[in-house]
């Protein structure tokens, strides 16, 4: 178990920004090793396929079902894959860790086929049999149509989509699309082919209810309270960044996104964050910002800064997804005392309101002690409590102790030469 | 009484004055319990490093064994028992002398060979030469032990001061950051790792210890499991890992133990973590299949002798000492509070209090110079 690898850039992540950024670096030469956790390519938009439809990125060194458990030092992280954990010596980072889902719970949101609205999309472009099946898509946000269409496209019976904001705030964000015609026409194109489906605004979920499972679903739409039948129930409320790495790194990360500049490089000196780690902006703004970070990192900083200019309509464009799709605070209203909060440790909301600080709940409540670390409870505390959810603690990701314990070979530890 | 410090120590010695009918007060700069009594592993149990550890942690593990039952469930007691591991005949030689020792003060135990050790803890080396058994320890989850001592001293009327930091310590008398002045008939100084900081000179320094906890694994280990040189790593003056493994209510292992003392960064030191595990690996073979949930840091607030400084600060009358526990500060918070509260009401503690009178450590200096003119007037 004492694995040394050495590489100039290391890519984390093989989503649109990282096989970007790959693609980038080794037109210049770079040696570059791609680590992502999946069994291949692609991320979260092209989930797998990524090298059929992403840039080519052959040169590069693979490391597929690989996870970044640590970064035990600068210079160096520590990859756990099936079978054996090592060491990755680098040069230059880019983190292209990309974004999950934002839950926020609501009663019932526990039950057996209830999942986060990507979630769902996820499961069945990995095969999951929805033919027949009634799905209901409630939060907030683009995403819920692209998980619709998928759903429909596999055969389910979407019988609603409920999106949380007003129709003027959708309004608002259509006329203000126009200044990207591209993103305007998906759009349309989506909302066509899901013409079929009845589309709510101002709408948001109540209650999941159901025993076993998911029977149906309570939705609160504008004055009304509807309940709907449904085998599925596929819930989000847009996307967090994956700050968890950056952090760990020591870089600085504000409003929940990785801090970089112009040429996305953090705070820490060697490290990039493109891609939705830096801010939910979707995927052209993530093949944008991982071409700069490779570039940037194999030292083309002139090739780099060319492409600076084009990236002010994309962060305009994540401005405007934030701006409206703001969550509308009856969202935070549906809990009953004993919806949970933390479903690792099963802590629920009565106990949580008692405290004014995460670190005091989890002390007394084990809530964020589970196997998910915080990584789903943390931001939902944020937003319901106010909580500053306190730093994270190694590993990244629950990693076997034997790849804990896998160490740099002791020969030469200085690190590794230019190329 | 003024107490400063809400961690196991000041929480304790709150719920045993109050109980003595003292009007109690505690000031806590941060969250209570939220210090090193949140990093800890909470093993009562009972060392023998020398005569004084043995008479504290004994009469400690006593008081927690008579409050199992008021004990709220998430404070996760259990009786799980102790083996100190034995990897040779050396060592069990030693197991042997340390059972005699024990027994000479009435505590259950019994050495066992390693057919019967196999039987009790199938996941441990098969080469191991033995154990002691220590079958009453226990094991529970410390804040919540220590929250609910302070919240029983505050439900039978003791006052919490939240957010108090203090700047300054004097006879009967603390200054607040915030300027304000608060007046006791007594002080005691139950700081943990900052008590230097208001009593100068203080010999309590930081030492520093990682652990791991794994997910859950209900019965991979039954006992906390502990090699025999323990109590000489928790002697030793350089860092040092020693195997300590430790069974959660929760069927989680938590995975200690590691000793530094120049160390003072929260974070997790790497290649001493591997060396730990390495440790523990030699004891628990397959350990290394166990997924591992999180690592962290923690700071017990060592003295050179390793025993608490508790008593009066030397040459003064109203100002007073709880702390420099070390990493036995779970166990002997309630015989500590114990011994203080007599030493306060001026009768006689059941155990000699005077191999923890800090006199041994004085004279110290107290803030009293730097307190304003009219605070200290
Ligand atoms: C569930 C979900 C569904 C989505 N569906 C759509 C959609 O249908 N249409 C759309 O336009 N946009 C969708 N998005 C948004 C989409 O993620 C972005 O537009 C775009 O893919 C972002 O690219 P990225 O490279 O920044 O991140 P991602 O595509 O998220 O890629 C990040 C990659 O890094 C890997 N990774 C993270 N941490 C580690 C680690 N520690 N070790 C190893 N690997 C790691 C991840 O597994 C992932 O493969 C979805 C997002 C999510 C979360
Ligand atoms: C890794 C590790 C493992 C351990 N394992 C065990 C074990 O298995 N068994 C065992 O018995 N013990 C164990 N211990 C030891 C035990 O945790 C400590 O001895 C005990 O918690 C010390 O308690 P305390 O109250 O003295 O200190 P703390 O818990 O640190 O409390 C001190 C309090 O004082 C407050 N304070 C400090 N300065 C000020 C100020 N100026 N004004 C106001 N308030 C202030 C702090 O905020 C803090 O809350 C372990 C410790 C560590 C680190």
């Amino acid at each position: 178990m004492s694995a040394e690898l050495r590489t100039n850039i290391a890519v984390v992540g093989a989503g649109p920004a990282g096989l970007a950024a790959a693609h980038a670096a080794l037109a210049q030469g770079a040696d570059v090793t791609l680590i992502d956790d999946n069994p291949s390519p692609g991320g979260q938009i092209w989930r797998g396929t990524g090298l059929a439809r992403g840039p080519n990125v052959k040169q590069a060194r693979l490391l597929a079902s690989t996870r970044v458990v640590a970064a035990p030092q600068a210079g160096s992280l520590l990859l756990e894959s099936m079978n054996e954990g090592q060491v990755l010596r680098y040069r230059r980072l880019v983190v292209a860790t990309g974004a999950r889902e934002r839950m926020l719970p609501f009663p019932g949101w526990t039950l057996p086929g209830v999942t986060g609205a990507g979630g769902l999309q996820a499961l069945v472009k990995g095969g999951l049999d929805v033919r027949g099946q009634r799905a209901v898509l409630a939060g907030s946000g683009p995403l819920l149509l692209a998980a619709a269409a998928v759903l429909q496209q596999a055969g389910a019976q979407v019988v609603l989509i409920a999106e949380q904001v007003s129709a003027a705030a959708l309004a608002r964000f259509a006329w203000a699309l126009r200044a990207y015609p591209d993103k305007l026409m998906q759009a349309v194109a989506l909302r066509w082919s899901l013409r079929a489906v009845p589309y709510h605004s101002h709408a948001h979920v109540l209650e999941a209810v159901g025993d076993e499972r998911v029977r149906g679903v309570r939705i609160q739409h504008g004055e009304r309270i509807r309940e709907i039948a449904c085998d599925w129930l596929g819930v989000g409320f847009g996307l967090i960044p994956n700050t968890e790495l950056p952090q760990a790194l020591g870089c600085d990360v504000a409003h929940g996104a990785a801090v970089v500049d112009a040429l996305v490089h953090t705070s820490v000196a060697g490290v990039y964050a493109p891609g939705e780690a830096c801010g939910i902006g979707g995927v052209d703004k993530a093949q944008l910002e991982g071409r700069i970070a490779g570039l940037a990192a194999a030292g083309a900083d002139d090739a780099a800064r060319a492409l600076v200019p084009r990236r002010a309509p994309q962060l305009r464009f994540a401005s405007l997804l934030q701006k409206h799709f703001a969550l509308r605070p009856e969202l935070l209203q549906t809990l009953r005392p004993d919806t949970l909060i933390c479903r690792c440790e099963d802590v629920s909301h009565a106990q949580l309101s008692q405290f004014d600080s995460s670190r005091e709940a989890k002390l007394l409540t084990r809530c964020g002690m589970g196997a998910c670390q915080a990584r789903m409870c943390g931001p939902i505390c944020a937003d319901l409590y106010g909580w500053v959810v306190d730093g994270h603690r190694p590993p990244l990701q629950p990693a076997r102790l034997a790849t804990l314990m896998s160490e740099p070979s002791n020969h030469d530890r200085k690190g590794v030469q230019p190329s | 009484m003024l107490i400063v410090g809400a961690g196991i120590i000041g929480s304790a010695l709150a719920e045993c004055c109050v109980r003595r009918g003292m009007s109690v007060r505690v000031v806590e700069a941060g969250i209570p319990a939220g210090a090193t009594t949140a990093a800890g592993m909470g093993h009562l149990v009972v060392l023998d490093g020398s005569p004084a550890e043995l008479a504290l942690s004994d009469d400690g593990l006593r008081r927690w064994q008579a409050r199992r039952a008021e004990l709220p469930a998430a404070a996760e007691y259990r009786a799980c028992g102790t083996l100190w591991l034995a990897r040779n005949d050396a060592e069990m030689a030693e197991a042997e002398r340390m059972r005699v020792r024990l027994a000479g003060r009435g505590l259950a135990c019994r050495v066992v060979r390693a057919p019967e050790l196999r039987r009790l803890e199938p996941e441990l080396a098969p080469g191991l030469a033995g154990a002691l058994l220590r079958p009453d320890e226990v094991v529970i989850y410390p804040p919540v032990a220590s929250r609910w001592l302070l919240d029983e001293a505050l439900r039978l009327g003791a006052g919490l001061l939240r957010g108090g930091a203090v700047q300054a310590v004097d006879e009967g008398a603390v200054a607040l950051a915030d300027g304000r002045t608060l007046r006791a008939r007594n002080v005691v100084v139950a700081a943990g790792n900052a008590t230097p900081d208001l009593v100068v000179g203080v010999p309590i320094k930081p030492r520093k210890g990682q652990l791991v906890v794994t997910e859950r694994y209900p019965d991979y280990v039954r006992h906390q499991l502990v090699e025999l040189g323990y109590v000489g790593a928790t002697h030793g003056e350089v860092d040092a890992v020693a195997f300590n493994v430790q069974p959660r209510a929760t069927g989680q292992l938590l995975i200690g133990s590691s000793r530094q003392y120049a160390d003072r960064g929260t974070g997790v030191d790497w290649p001493l973590l591997r060396h730990m595990l390495r440790r523990a690996q030699e004891y628990l073979p397959r350990l290394g299949g166990l997924q591992g949930l999180r690592a962290w840091t923690g700071f017990r607030p060592a003295t050179p002798d390793k025993l608490p400084l508790l008593g009066r600060v030397p040459g003064a009358a109203r100002l007073w000492l709880a702390a420099g526990h070390e990493g036995l500060g779970i166990t002997t918070a309630l015989a500590s509070a114990q011994l203080v509260a007599d030493l306060l009401c001026g009768s006689d503690p059941a155990i000699d209090p005077s191999p923890y009178d800090p006199v041994r450590f004085g004279p110290f200096v107290t803030e009293s110079d730097t307190l304003p003119a009219e605070v200290a007037a």
